[in-house]
């Protein structure tokens, strides 16, 4: 996909988010629609991956370490043609096979069952550890939100995946500043986070998470360093690309009314013409 | 007590067994969390450097990274002391390897009060309450060394989450070698028409050391060693009921949430008789030797014996 194609894929999965979100009732849009673009990077442009076989074992992996954000990547994962694009309707219902946070026994595509957060990277490194392991090449990527970053867990991993030499191995912090109650910033300051990270032993990049070029090459850089893993700091909006919805924390853990969304979807459909 | 007086440590059966283990199988991957001299681990990654890692003082990450192994095809044995894999990562095993069901031995070591002198820190005691709270895991207390190399074997050879609690010190063997382990069967140690007293782990030996002198005045004994807690054998439960009418339980933890609260479960449902209970009752035990521990928190063949006379006179 061209980065064009990729702006108007980010855009229909943010769509989905406000849809799916507003017909369950309640779901993440905010975490959702900030990490829309790098999700979008990864379904539509770097991962080998094969929607037909899910359980493929030379797959890259995503890991959502950041659980609460499943609504973009089920709409990643529909998009891709893991389950039809119907079956988002079905989010939070009672049955589905997409509950509100991920569980890797119910839906294809699906790598941890997780919401509890903190411990997707854990989780990333076990998977990254195996592909040495069993000399595969497979790459294992993690999503984690930066509120996240306070959980303890996310530092114990991130001291053993540097001491494991894990350069198979890329997490993305979606930084988009804002965690479930405010700025991350009043809450639970993280800053520096860059060194934070650098400081525990990893290649640090740092990007606008919303612009495909920057996530490409900042995707392709990780894949090139040796001997260390590479976090990928994304600078994000959150709820980025509904005005309203944009920096405010309120749209963190709620949906959208009809009403709304009947807004935001008219916000994105005017984004994607432009 | 002659005939149970030979000791052995289930620790070092452990890490034995996985050196075995590891020569059949090269999928077999062991995780430790800075413990591997006490866990005994360290035997197993002397011999497999490469299928070796030391977490660190990583407990939780350790859970996460187990999960991701064994996502990937790996069987993963991941040990710590049995307080720290019960009580510091609850919740990562709860959503890394029991809600997804995922193939990882937690084989953890210390547990009870007989870790000793290190304290209430250091004793799990609420270990089983916990694990057996998981849907989906195997959870075992095996009565020896004997059965504990049978039990890690079987768990190495069934996909699924398992706990399985060994101890500090050496304990004596009620088994002996041809020992043939079922995973959810409980063994009758010894036959007895007046009641029946179900334990697990080192309140076997002690179940055994307390018939004797029962038997002496008339009053027969049925045990049963329950290594596996989850799944729990109901069927043996309901037929001692049945067969005894009158129940005794003892283990190493506290008075809720582990064997006896599961027996009476099924008692209650099945078949109602008189039960009596050993147990650590609901409190944390101190520092001391483990025998001295047994001795002050009422974990003794006395206190089965004493049980055994109470509840039947309830018959
Ligand atoms: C262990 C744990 N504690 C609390 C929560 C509740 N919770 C869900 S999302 C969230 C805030 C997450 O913030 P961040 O990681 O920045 O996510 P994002 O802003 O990207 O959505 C909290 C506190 C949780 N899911 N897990």
């Amino acid at each position: 996909m061209e980065n064009t194609e990729l702006k108007e894929m980010a855009n229909k999965l943010r769509r989905h988010v406000i849809i799916m979100t507003a017909t369950a009732g309640s779901g993440h849009p905010g975490g959702s629609l900030s990490a829309a673009d790098i999700i979008t990077a990864l379904y539509f442009k770097v991962m080998r991956h094969n929607p037909g076989n899910p359980q493929w074992q030379d797959r890259d992996r995503f890991i959502l370490s950041k659980g609460h954000a499943a609504p973009v990547l089920y709409a990643a994962l529909a998009e891709s043609g893991y389950f039809p694009i119907e079956e988002l309707r079905t989010l939070r219902k009672l049955d589905s096979r997409l509950q509100g946070h991920t569980d890797r026994n119910l839906t294809p595509g699906v790598e941890m069952s997780a919401g509890s957060l903190g411990m997707g990277l854990s989780f990333a490194i076990g998977v990254a550890l195996a592909a040495r392991l069993n000399a595969k090449d497979y790459w294992t990527y993690v999503l984690l939100g930066d509120g996240e970053c306070q959980e303890g867990q996310t530092w114990e991993a991130a001291l053993s995946a540097a001491h494991f030499r894990l350069d198979n191995l890329t997490a993305i912090v979606d930084r988009n500043r804002i965690q479930l109650t405010g700025w991350t910033r009043d809450i639970m300051n993280l800053e520096p986070l860059s060194l934070k990270w650098q400081a525990f032993g990893w290649h640090v990049i740092e990007i606008n998470g919303h612009d495909f070029n920057q996530i490409l090459t900042a995707l392709e850089e990780a894949r090139k360093i040796k001997s260390q893993p590479t976090v990928v700091i994304a600078h994000t909006i959150k709820g980025k690309g509904v005005s309203f919805m944009e920096n405010n924390p309120a749209f963190h853990g709620k949906a959208p009314t009809l009403e709304e969304a009947e807004r935001a979807l008219k916000e994105l459909e005017r984004r994607e013409l432009r | 007590m002659s005939e149970l007086m030979i000791e052995a440590s289930t620790r070092e059966t452990y890490g034995k067994t996985l050196v075995e283990l590891g020569k059949e199988n090269k999928d077999i991957i062991v995780l430790d969390a800075d413990l591997s001299p006490s866990t005994m681990t360290r035997l197993f990654a002397r011999e497999f450097p490469d299928h070796f890692f030391d977490c660190g003082l990583e407990e939780q990450n350790m859970i996460g990274i187990a999960a991701g192994l064994a996502a990937s095809g790996k069987t993963v044995f991941a040990s710590t002391f049995a307080v720290f894999a019960a009580c510091r990562c609850f919740d990562q095993v709860r959503m890394c390897l029991s809600q997804p069901k995922l193939n990882v031995k937690i084989v953890a070591t210390h547990g009870g009060i007989t870790a000793g002198e290190d304290g209430t820190s250091h004793q799990a005691i609420e270990d089983l309450a916990l694990y057996c709270s998981f849907p989906g895991f195997t959870v075992i207390v095996p009565a020896d060394a004997i059965e504990a190399a049978e039990a890690i074997k079987v768990a190495a050879n069934t996909y699924g989450p398992f706990y399985i609690r060994l101890s500090r010190p050496k304990t004596p063997l009620v088994y002996s070698e041809g020992y043939h382990f079922t995973l959810g069967k409980a063994v009758t140690m010894r036959e007895g028409k007046d009641i029946t007293i179900i334990a697990m782990g080192i309140m076997v030996a002690k179940a055994m050391e307390a018939s004797l002198p029962l038997a002496r005045q008339g009053i027969g004994c049925r045990i049963i060693n329950m290594p596996t807690l989850k799944p729990l054998d109901e069927e043996a439960i309901v037929r001692a009921a049945s067969e005894t009418g009158a129940i005794v339980v003892a283990e190493e933890h506290l008075a809720h949430g582990g064997l006896g609260s599961r027996v009476a479960q099924v008692i209650a449902k099945e078949k109602p008789v008189p039960m009596e209970f050993v147990n650590l009752k609901d409190r944390y035990a101190l520092s001391g030797k483990a025998e001295e521990l047994l001795e002050r928190y009422g974990l003794t063949a006395k206190a089965i014996e004493e049980a055994v006379r109470s509840v039947i006179q309830k018959k």
